[in-house]
């Protein structure tokens, strides 16, 4: 009779290939369950995921809106690579996009009017950095400081910027053009980002978002405050023996990946809507979905650029097929939450091997 | 005025309930050593499922059942993910917590806006509830509010004063000496994780058939986050729990009664989120020793290793 003994031991060399593979295949097995959860619920599972591919990346205008859609994805994505290398858990990307939203919309409003667009645009993305850092790095001032847990912090923070949010557009901010809607008026022509035509692209976001995980990359592997926010997250106590600040590391990657984050929510209020609306319109759980981005992309900003288009194009996709299918928006949750569950189970299948041997017994 | 305060009261523990029964649950997970970050994913998911039973069969507790059956069931994933594979728990729950709400949105999607007409009566205490002041406020209550109460009693009970909870606590605290003692520190993880998962869907079937009677996406509205800040405000003690969780319950409260004041609702809507901050921050401020956090709290035991 034969014995079949499967056992595990960890793996020490990893290759890039095989971290590609890992990934692929956990993708793929979220796949298989997506789609029974389809079958499900009475949905042809082939048919739904063949709509969610070609709604996204089937015709040139699913292309297009993918594209747009993976801008806020990859510039949030990015700075959460760095937060988590740093196993600082930031889960307040959503807040801290609005924020920017919020910052860029009270400065293109008050000066944009009276400047071109060469000024505007630049001093808009700058307010938009601040804001999202602002918010980004209260969570790591209270980290450090009083050991306050960041994954209620930053969670906490987004809860209360959605609310201040609401609060400025049914308020103060409230526009004379939105017939009594709340909303602000459109912000000023100057201020108003171009795009590809015949698109929604917003380039200047986009080349912003390619550009900043390129120098994150380099920020993260080539520099020291790189090497010491690794540190942090790797080995703490190293990190304590070192001299390293963790003060000063943490306040300046949550800054960073909080700004990025608020470079999201400008492109998409300046670039996309023209003006500020709902929290849940200036952006679609962008903060929540670059999470996975970010893990997917294995915490290297340069990948999250692709990590970022598959997202986008599960977003899209996931808006075609509820029209199509008559599926709920909450589509689109289950298939990350699904996804995300894989991809972090299909880590242990990267640090461990394991052996099949066959026993006679 | 007597009876604004009463009724306060009153009001105060019925939405303190929800974050009590969450809180006692995440209490018996992370003790264990595991943190799990579906509370609020697994709240909607019970939310969901005790309105649609209670919904077609007429019957409360069924619906009840079936949202805790559900609740420990999607509760096994965190479980495999963060004890079997050793995977990042804070990730793991970030994505039970996101599968949970896009379930619950998906198979709730057709109950949106439906008011459901079976209710789960009050229960009075007999004689109790007859007491002046005290009487209507703990003693005429749903009955989630005595079953909330009643584990929270049980669970601390089981943590301190029975074997197998003590082998809980010290697997959250050093399981490697646990397991040498003769204990299967996995076995008992693993159901720490779903139990502690059927209280938050136990939680959320109070929101959707007692509270608000009716189901809505995204209407456990950052509870279970709540709770998990409560585990540490509770000092991971549920007895502590009790009073904690009808402290914020108050807050609660305290946004409808100072909405007639003329302040934005909006800025009211923040109140319990800033008191999370503010709660945490004062708990901080005690000496980190006497926090009482579970020594090996997400961090993955590896059997077999030194």
């Amino acid at each position: 009779m034969t014995m079949i003994q499967i056992s595990f031991s960890d793996r020490y060399n990893i290759t890039p290939l095989r971290s590609l593979m890992t990934s692929a295949g956990a993708f793929a097995a979220g796949l298989i369950v997506i789609g029974l959860i389809f079958a499900f619920v009475g949905v042809n599972p082939f048919y739904a995921i063949s709509e969610i591919f070609m709604g996204s990346f089937g015709s040139v205008y699913g292309i297009k809106e993918t594209i747009t859609k993976a801008i806020p994805l990859i510039l949030v994505g990015a700075g959460l690579t760095l937060a988590f290398r740093a196993k600082f858990w930031n889960i307040g990307a959503e807040g801290q996009l609005l924020m920017g939203a919020i910052f860029a919309t009270w400065t293109a409003q008050t000066l944009g009017p009276s400047l071109p667009s060469w000024a505007i645009v630049p001093i808009m993305f700058a307010a938009g950095f601040i804001g999202g850092a602002f918010w980004g790095i209260i969570p790591a001032f209270l980290k450090i400081k009083y050991a306050i847990n960041e994954v209620i912090t930053t969670l906490m923070l987004n809860y209360i910027c959605a609310e201040f949010l609401t609060m400025l557009i049914v308020g103060p901010w409230k526009g004379k053009t939105r017939f009594g809607f709340p909303g602000t008026d459109n912000l000023p022509d100057s201020a108003i980002l171009g795009i590809i035509s015949g698109s929604r692209i917003h380039y200047a976001t986009l080349i912003l978002a390619l550009a900043s995980c390129l120098i994150l990359w380099v920020v993260i592997y080539r520099t020291r405050f790189g090497y010491e926010a690794r540190v942090v997250g790797e080995n703490p106590d190293a990190g304590k023996y070192a001299g390293i600040n963790f003060l000063k590391t943490s306040l300046i990657l949550m800054a960073i990946s909080g700004g990025l984050a608020g470079f999201a929510g400008v492109g998409e209020v300046a670039g996309i809507h023209h003006y500020l609306g709902y929290p849940a319109s200036v952006s679609s759980g962008y903060g929540f979905t670059a999470i996975i981005v970010a893990w997917l992309a294995k915490l290297n900003p340069v990948y999250a650029i692709l990590s970022g288009l598959v997202f986008a194009g599960i977003v899209v996709g996931g808006d075609a097929i509820q029209i199509s299918l008559g599926l709920p928006a909450a589509t689109v949750q289950i298939v990350n939450g699904t996804l995300l569950i894989f991809l972090i189970m299909g880590d242990y299948f990267l640090n461990h091997q394991f052996k099949i041997r066959f026993k006679k017994k | 005025m007597e009876e604004i305060i009463i009724s306060t009261i009153q009001r105060t523990m019925v939405a303190g309930t929800p974050l009590l029964l969450a809180t006692t649950g995440e209490v018996l997970c992370e003790r264990s050593g595991i943190l799990n970050l579906g509370v609020e994913g697994v709240m909607a998911v019970g939310a969901v499922v005790a309105f649609i039973v209670t919904m077609t069969t007429g019957q409360p507790w069924l619906g009840v059942l079936a949202a805790v059956a559900a609740g420990m069931a999607i509760s096994v994933i965190h479980a495999v993910a963060s004890v079997s594979l050793q995977a990042n728990q804070v990730v793991s729950g970030l994505a039970l917590t996101m599968l949970g709400l896009g379930l619950s949105g998906m198979m709730g999607k057709p109950y949106v806006g439906k008011p459901l007409t079976i209710k789960m009566d009050d229960v009075a205490i007999p004689w109790l509830c007859d007491l002046p002041v005290v009487g209507n406020i703990f003693f005429n209550q749903s009955p989630f509010f005595y079953l909330a109460v009643f584990l929270a009693l049980v669970a601390w009970f089981f943590l301190e004063r029975t074997r197998l909870g003590i082998q809980v606590r010290s697997t959250g605290e050093n399981p490697r000496a646990t397991e040498t003692q003769g204990v299967n520190v996995y076995l008992l993880q693993y159901w720490s994780v779903i139990i502690g998962g059927g209280f938050s869907a136990l939680a959320g079937a109070h929101l959707s058939i007692s509270y608000s009677k009716s189901w809505v996406e995204g209407m456990t509205a950052g509870r279970g986050w709540i709770a998990i800040a409560l585990t540490i405000f509770a000092l991971w003690n549920p007895g502590r729990a009790i009073w904690a969780s009808f402290v914020f319950g108050g807050i609660f409260v305290a946004q409808y009664l100072l909405q007639p004041l003329g302040i934005s609702p909006n800025f009211l809507a923040m109140l319990p989120y800033v008191a999370t901050l503010v709660i945490l921050l004062l708990i901080s401020l005690r000496d980190p020793r006497k926090l009482n956090a579970p020594a090996m709290l997400a961090t993955p035991y590896k059997r077999g290793e030194r």
